[in-house]
């Protein structure tokens, strides 16, 4: 594949994700509430094509489970099939399903029958955990996105102001990020968090989150974006604009801002992850968002309890959707950078270079 | 050498400086304390928490409140607890001890093994072991730092080979084979998160040497194989992998917090945590502060060594 095509490839791959984490209302079987209280710790749903009698069903079909758990041991289910329900698409008018007219709701799948499908199994409180990771991705997704956005915002204005302008306000800014970058980035993240207040509904620690975020991480690159502009400045187009009269504020809004894009870029792609992964963690901790909001972090926080460790692998799935996703912003980082080094190497219409980078890479 | 060492010192103590006053101005701007908590219990009266304000010197201007830390800094007690009531340094004494024990087991650890992977995986560049490793290695990269520790914790519960949290056995007497069977799970976990990002450096670095017209001529000359990687072209891509060497240590102490954590290591990353759910904020203001130590500590001997190690570097400062 050439590296074009194995960018937008990746990029589209992601916003498949970010639109089924969007959509959630359709694409999740049940709200991410919703308890059923007479399953806790449901293990994932085993789908059945083949029935009893050996009979083939086209329609796959789920057992409803039967709590068999004794005392206060680990929550044990048996299948029960003489209750079934199949599985049925575009099921309409259930509660908490997308809205798709007036009085009409649409969710991508469930069943016709007793029993409940729980794709990827319940939680403590019997919620279905396909759903809560559908819902949860749009808080630690999201969390990440606008974090980034935030900080490559500032980065960029900070950055700007300290390459173009120069003298005392460089120092200070930069001598400024260099704090900012002296602490390990969780600590920082942890230092910036302690001082904001505990007890707050999901929605503003949703916010407060993707402001500490957002405010931790513009050191690196406002650097980045100081030293392109320093370079840039002094390009030849750039003094004849303002020979010509431009202002400042022309100048940079014209010529020297597209110059960061790909800078602007690559630091989006590295600095996402690294944002979805903290709202994770803290959350995961109890400093971030709470219940009964889920997010990818205070799923995993269960799994805190040993017990729940123990007996319960599907508690660590939403650890585990966090792969492909990290892998794509990877790959996605990965064809980012051998494009710009392409370029600059067919820049300097270096065969040789180029060569030996395709072979080193 | 004196005049570099000494002028890292002084920016190192810049950055401490600046990072005490940022949090003392945080501090001042965060709504809520720790003795606001009080407040809600309906025994405890307005005036003793009036009284205790006073007693701890909330009550003062930020100012006055930044110089009598400094003051208690001067001591070596490094702030007052309101939780635990005492001096934040034996508190933290302690506890750094574990913390360091944990991340430098680990530094070594990691670095012993993603020196000769990344010079093999270099040195079979394109290959399918290279491929294969290179494949791993991305994933591992992907992986959460959550997950690995979470995972490694399951696997051990449900093997039970490998104590599962703590630092020593409830009954033993800190003896050394204790310690090491406590260590392996976090420093596993630790090694995990690091790893990949060393292994991916060490071999890019390595690859941008192994094409270089001087290892062609040693090969040409017949010098064999592990004396070239090792003896010819390490030494030539020491330079970025000494710079990554500082960068290192943060990442572990970063990841550490949460390991230590998850895995009940009673390191500073649990104190930390309980500080910030209690609003103990000069054990939060201490522990940022010895993080960003370690990292300059990190950070200063790694160009210690650039500067030992390339002479290009001893001319320009």
């Amino acid at each position: 594949m050439t590296t074009n095509k194995k960018l937008w490839f990746l990029a589209l791959s992601l916003a498949f994700v970010h639109v089924v984490v969007v959509g959630a209302a359709f694409f999740a079987p049940y709200d991410a509430a919703e308890q059923h209280r007479d399953a806790p710790f449901a293990p994932p749903a085993r789908l059945h094509f083949v029935d009893a009698q050996g009979k083939l069903h086209v329609r796959p079909y789920v057992c409803s489970w039967t709590n068999q758990t004794q005392g206060i041991g680990p929550a044990r289910y048996a299948e029960d099939c003489s209750r079934t329900a199949s599985l049925q698409f575009l099921v309409r008018n259930d509660p908490g399903g997308a809205q798709v007219g007036p009085g009409m709701t649409w969710h991508l799948f469930g069943t016709n029958g007793p029993a409940k499908i729980f794709l990827l199994g319940t939680d403590d409180y019997g919620r279905d955990q396909l759903s809560r990771l559908l819902y949860g991705g749009q808080v630690s997704l999201f969390a990440g996105l606008l974090a980034t956005a935030l900080s490559l915002g500032l980065g960029l204005v900070m950055g700007g102001i300290a390459g173009y302008f120069g003298f005392w306000l460089d120092d200070a800014i930069m001598r400024c990020a260099e704090v900012f970058m002296a602490l390990p980035w969780i600590y920082l993240l942890f230092a910036v968090r302690a001082f904001l207040p505990l007890h707050v509904g999901p929605r503003q620690s949703f916010f407060l989150l993707v402001g500490v975020m957002g405010l931790t991480g513009w050191a690196r690159p406002s650097r980045l974006v100081r030293g392109v502009i320093l370079s840039a400045k002094e390009r030849d187009f750039i003094r004849a604009a303002r020979g010509f009269g431009a202002s400042n504020a022309y100048i940079l809004r014209r010529h020297l801002l597209p110059e960061t894009s790909g800078v602007m870029l690559t630091q989006a792609v590295l600095l996402i992850p690294q944002c979805i992964l903290a709202e994770v963690t803290l959350s995961f901790l109890g400093l971030g968002v709470g219940e009964p909001v889920s997010s990818w972090g205070n799923m995993l926080a269960s799994l805190q309890k040993f017990y729940v460790l123990q007996s319960y692998w599907w508690m660590l799935i939403p650890g585990i959707a966090l792969i492909p996703i990290f892998l794509l912003y990877n790959a996605l980082a990965d064809a980012l950078l051998r494009r710009s080094k392409i370029k600059e190497s067919s820049d300097r219409s270096n065969l040789m270079g180029e060569r030996k980078l395709q072979e080193a890479l | 050498m004196i005049r570099f060492l000494a002028h890292r010192l002084m920016r190192a103590g810049f950055v401490l400086l600046g990072v005490s006053v940022l949090a003392f101005i945080l501090l001042d701007l965060a709504p809520g304390e720790y003795f606001q908590e009080m407040r809600l219990n309906p025994q405890i009266g307005r005036e003793t928490v009036a009284a205790l304000r006073v007693e701890y010197g909330l009550d003062q201007p930020l100012p006055l409140r930044y110089l009598r830390w400094v003051r208690s800094v001067s001591r070596g007690e490094l702030g007052y607890s309101f939780a635990y009531n005492r001096p934040v340094w034996p508190l933290l004494e302690t506890r750094i001890g574990n913390t360091l024990i944990l991340t430098v087991t680990a530094l070594v650890c990691s670095w012993l093994i993603a020196i000769p992977l990344g010079v093999w995986m270099a040195s079979r560049a394109g290959r399918w072991e290279d491929r294969v490793l290179g494949a791993s290695n991305t994933f591992l990269l992907a992986t959460p730092d959550v997950l690995v520790a979470l995972g490694l914790l399951a696997f051990a519960l449900r093997v039970g080979w490998l104590p599962t949290g703590g630092m020593h056995a409830p009954v033993s007497n800190g003896d050394m084979k204790d310690l090491v069977l406590h260590l392996i799970l976090p420093v596993l976990a630790l090694v995990a998160a690091t790893l990949p990002i060393l292994v991916r450096h060490v071999r890019s670095a390595m690859l941008e040497v192994l094409y270089a017209p001087f290892i062609a001529a040693a090969r040409g000359h017949g010098i064999p194989r592990l004396r070239l990687l090792f003896g010819h072209a390490l030494p030539a891509a020491a330079n970025p992998l000494l710079s990554l060497f500082g960068i290192s240590v943060g990442m572990l102490l970063g990841v550490s917090l949460l390991v230590e954590v998850v895995m009940g290591w009673p390191g500073v990353g649990p104190l930390l945590l309980q500080a910030i759910l209690e609003r103990d904020p000069h054990i939060v203001v201490a522990a940022a502060l010895f993080s960003t130590l370690f990292l300059m500590a990190g950070s200063v001997l790694a160009d210690t060594l650039l500067y030992i190690a390339d002479p290009r570097i001893r001319v320009d400062s």
